[in-house]
C-alpha cells in the first residue's frame, strides 16, 4: 500500500473566481459615481426639445425644477398640459409660493444664483410657458435654464424638433 | 499542541454583496444630464419710458401657431435664422464697428451694441419651435464671438481669461426682446 496515489485523470482546473469581486466593484463605483438619484416621480410627460447651445447646470442644490406636460394619468387629469412642482400637480398660481419656499431653504449668500429650471416637454404651447415666465418675474426668479437634451448635430436637432 | 492560526475571513460572499449594490444602483441610476439654454428674465416692472428703438435696429422673429416663421416680415425656413440674425447683427450700417464685418446695409443694425433680436410668438406656438429659434440666436452670437476671439486673441472664445471673454461679450452683447404671445 503506497502513500503516494496516482490520480487516474487530469481534471481540468476550474477558472478562478477570486477576481469577481474586483469586476463588479469596479462596476459598482461607476454606476455609484455616474448616478443622479431621481428625487420626483413624474407626473407628467417628459420629452424634451433638442438643442445645441447648451450649459450645463452647474449647482443642483440651487436649482428648482418645474415640470411641464401632458399628465401621464389622463383619465384622472385630464390630456391638457400641466404643471408639476416637487410630488404634485400644480396651477400656474402656486408657482410664485413656491419659488419663494424654495428659495428659503437656501443659504442666504448664494440667493442670488437662485436658478429655476423648466424641464417642458416640446408640445407644450408658449402660451402655458409665458405664464410661467411672468409668475418667475413677479417672485423675482431671474435665471431660468429650459432644460434640453444635447443634440449631436444641427441637422438632427431640427429634425427632432421640428418633425413631430 | 497545535497552535491555531487566525482563520482568514471568508471572502466568497463578497461578489454577492457587490452584486446586489451594483443591481441596487442600475436600477436607481438615470444618466439625467442637466444641461439646458439658459437666460435671464428682464423685471416684471416696466420702464415708464420705453426707449425709443430705431427700426433698423430691431430684427423682428414673428412665428405664428402652425410654427411659420416671418423673419423681418420675410418668410423664413428656421435653418436659415442663424445666417440672418449673424448678418444682422454684424451689419456695421454706422461704419463705427471696427471688427465688425458685415455689409453696411442702411436697412439694417447700425452696431452691434444696439442690436436687438425681438421674438414675438403665438399662444400656441410649440415649446419646440421657441427652443429651436433660441437655440439658433445663441448659436448667431457664439458663432460670432468666436470669430472675433479668433482675430483678436488668435484663440477659441473657450480658452479665454475671464476678463478677454468680457471684452468680447461686450462688442457682442447678446439682447433678446420677448413680447407677451399673441392670443390666437
Amino acid at each position: 500500500m503506497s502513500h503516494i496515489k496516482k490520480k487516474k485523470t487530469k481534471e481540468t482546473p476550474a477558472v478562478s473566481t477570486a477576481s469577481l469581486p474586483d469586476i463588479v466593484f469596479m462596476l459598482l463605483f461607476f454606476f455609484m459615481v455616474a448616478t443622479t438619484m431621481r428625487e420626483v416621480t413624474l407626473k407628467v410627460s417628459q420629452d424634451k426639445p433638442q438643442a445645441t447651445q447648451i450649459t450645463k447646470v452647474e449647482r443642483k442644490d440651487l436649482t428648482a425644477y418645474i415640470y411641464v406636460g401632458k399628465p401621464l394619468n389622463e383619465v384622472l387629469y385630464g390630456s391638457e398640459p400641466r404643471i408639476q412642482l416637487d410630488q404634485q400637480l400644480a396651477t400656474v398660481d402656486e408657482i410664485q409660493e413656491w419659488v419663494v419656499s424654495t428659495r428659503s431653504e437656501i443659504n442666504e449668500k448664494e440667493r442670488t444664483k437662485f436658478t429655476v429650471s423648466i424641464k417642458a416637454d416640446g408640445m407644450v404651447k408658449m402660451g402655458l410657458i409665458q405664464d410661467i415666465k411672468e409668475q418667475l418675474q413677479e417672485a423675482q426668479a431671474y435665471i431660468v435654464n429650459y432644460s434640453t437634451i444635447r443634440a449631436t448635430s444641427d441637422e438632427n436637432m431640427f429634425e427632432g424638433n421640428l418633425q413631430r | 499542541m497545535a497552535r491555531r492560526g487566525t482563520s482568514e475571513i471568508n471572502a466568497g460572499s463578497m461578489a454577492d454583496i457587490a452584486f446586489l449594490l451594483l443591481i441596487f444602483f442600475l436600477v436607481t441610476t438615470t444618466m439625467d444630464q442637466d444641461t439646458g439654454i439658459q437666460v435671464q428674465l428682464p423685471p416684471s416692472e416696466l420702464p415708464d419710458d420705453p426707449p425709443d428703438i430705431p427700426e433698423r435696429n430691431l430684427f423682428e422673429i414673428v412665428v405664428n401657431a402652425n410654427n411659420d416663421m416671418l423673419v423681418e416680415d420675410e418668410y423664413m425656413e428656421i435653418e436659415d435664422l442663424r445666417e440672418a440674425a449673424k448678418a444682422f447683427i454684424d451689419n456695421n450700417g454706422e461704419g463705427s464697428c471696427t471688427y465688425c464685418n458685415g455689409n453696411q446695409d442702411p436697412k439694417s443694425s447700425d452696431k452691434p451694441n444696439e442690436a436687438i433680436l425681438s421674438i414675438a410668438l403665438d399662444n400656441s406656438t410649440t415649446y419646440d419651435m421657441y427652443i429651436t429659434i433660441r437655440n439658433e440666436l445663441n448659436a448667431a452670437y457664439r458663432e460670432l464671438r468666436e470669430d472675433l476671439s479668433q482675430t483678436l486673441y488668435g484663440k477659441p472664445y473657450n480658452d479665454l481669461s475671464e476678463d478677454e471673454r468680457k471684452d468680447i461679450e461686450a462688442k457682442y452683447p447678446l439682447v433678446i426682446s420677448e413680447p407677451k404671445p399673441l392670443q390666437s
